[in-house]
């Protein structure tokens, strides 16, 4: 393990990816869904929507490290925004 | 016939989640972790925050290499797109004819990178490669390894060469699926050649066309080895695309916290594309079924 050179964030980071993943995998047994049409006109499932947010909130990190470039933690109050944004109309 | 829902399914993928784990996650992982930190070596890692990132985003060498190579891919999707629905239009449908192109048309597919690059290489060169040759005699001025303009065109066309049979070979597969009765109820109704091909042939390849371009996207968007062999990304920086960039960063200048925030970014925006992509073709999918 020495050689992936893992600090304690970057296990966190990994951590609630992991967890997310197990949590929405277990909601997608316990309460199976249809799928829904939002507003970007195609058929989403909660994991989708949770695929859109994680890679949103990737890049709505690294634009707010681009444009405004200090307070980072602000950039995952957007991200959380985004998230409802998503999980809400998506 | 409804088919039968059965999750259990899924445990006989543990296999090649295995697989990939090895192969993609913990790598991935990795880099994840390197992006984070800086080392001198030793395997002696020192936490560096996003320090990397901020470097790169406010850097132009990344932009101007992301820039390359998205002018890089559209080019060659320009191309490639048009000229491989233009052979497979024109490509026999039965008989000796048509096998005959087909396995023409997949000898270039079947050639390793390296030696397309090495074959282009030697292609372009003024003193032994033909075409360098021909075009140096003809007073043309060519010269891949000085001149701008030179390696782009060469780095074009061989992509070009490379891979417009499979644009073909897809787009003809889509044309090979539609049945007769489609080209019969055009002629009855007199649809020109253009009508035929914008409301029969065209919505009929369209989902084979999307992989086409999905496929030519990705891959020119992390190719590597070609231009690597013919101009080592030069003249100067001229045709430093993404990949090559990147591999000097990691493995020439030895900067693994830099290179690693830089596949990050790469790795997201690949992602992205594809996912938009995944997306439109499965609902192309959806909207014809």
């Amino acid at each position: 393990m020495a050689w992936m050179a893992w600090t304690w964030q970057t296990a966190a980071f990994f951590g609630i990816i992991a967890a997310l993943l197990i949590t929405f995998t277990v909601l997608a047994i316990k309460f199976p869904e249809t799928p829904r049409t939002g507003v970007l006109r195609i058929e989403t499932t909660r994991g989708d929507r949770l695929f859109i947010t994680l890679l949103g909130s990737a890049f709505i990190n690294l634009a707010w490290l681009g444009l405004v470039g200090e307070n980072q933690p602000y950039a995952l109050g957007v991200c959380l925004v985004y998230a409802f944004a998503v999980f809400r109309w998506v | 016939m409804e088919k039968t829902v059965n999750q259990k399914a899924w445990f006989l993928v543990l296999p090649v989640l295995l697989l990939v784990a090895f192969s993609a996650v913990i790598p991935l992982m990795t880099v994840v972790n390197y992006a984070f930190q800086d080392t001198f070596g030793n395997n002696v890692f020192f936490w560096a925050g996003l320090t990397w990132f901020e470097e790169l985003i406010e850097s132009d060498r990344m932009w101007a290499a992301l820039g390359r190579q998205a002018i890089f891919s559209a080019i060659i999707l320009a191309i490639e797109v048009p000229l491989g629905i233009f052979v497979a239009l024109n490509m026999p449908k039965k008989g000796f004819w048509a096998s005959f192109c087909l396995v023409l048309m997949s000898l270039p597919l079947l050639i390793p990178w390296n030696v397309v690059g090495t074959i282009w290489q030697i292609f372009g060169r003024v003193d032994i490669g033909l075409l360098g040759y021909t075009l140096d005699k003809l007073g043309i001025s060519y010269n891949y390894t000085q001149d701008f303009y030179a390696a782009w065109i060469t780095v074009i066309v061989m992509d070009v060469w490379h891979w417009t049979s499979l644009v073909a070979l897809l787009a003809y597969a889509g044309l090979q699926s539609i049945p007769d009765a489609y080209y019969q109820a055009a002629k009855i109704d007199q649809a020109s050649r253009w009508n035929v091909f914008r409301y029969i042939e065209l919505p009929k390849m369209a989902g084979v066309l999307m992989i086409a371009i999905l496929l030519r996207f990705m891959d020119s968007f992390m190719i590597y080895t070609e231009p690597f062999v013919v101009t080592g990304g030069g003249p100067g920086n001229a045709t430093t695309f993404l990949s090559i960039d990147l591999v000097k960063m990691a493995l020439g200048q030895f900067d693994l916290g830099p290179a690693a925030a830089f596949s990050l970014m790469y790795f997201l925006v690949i992602l992205l594309i594809s996912w938009v992509f995944y997306t439109v073709m499965t609902n192309l999918d959806k909207r014809e079924g």
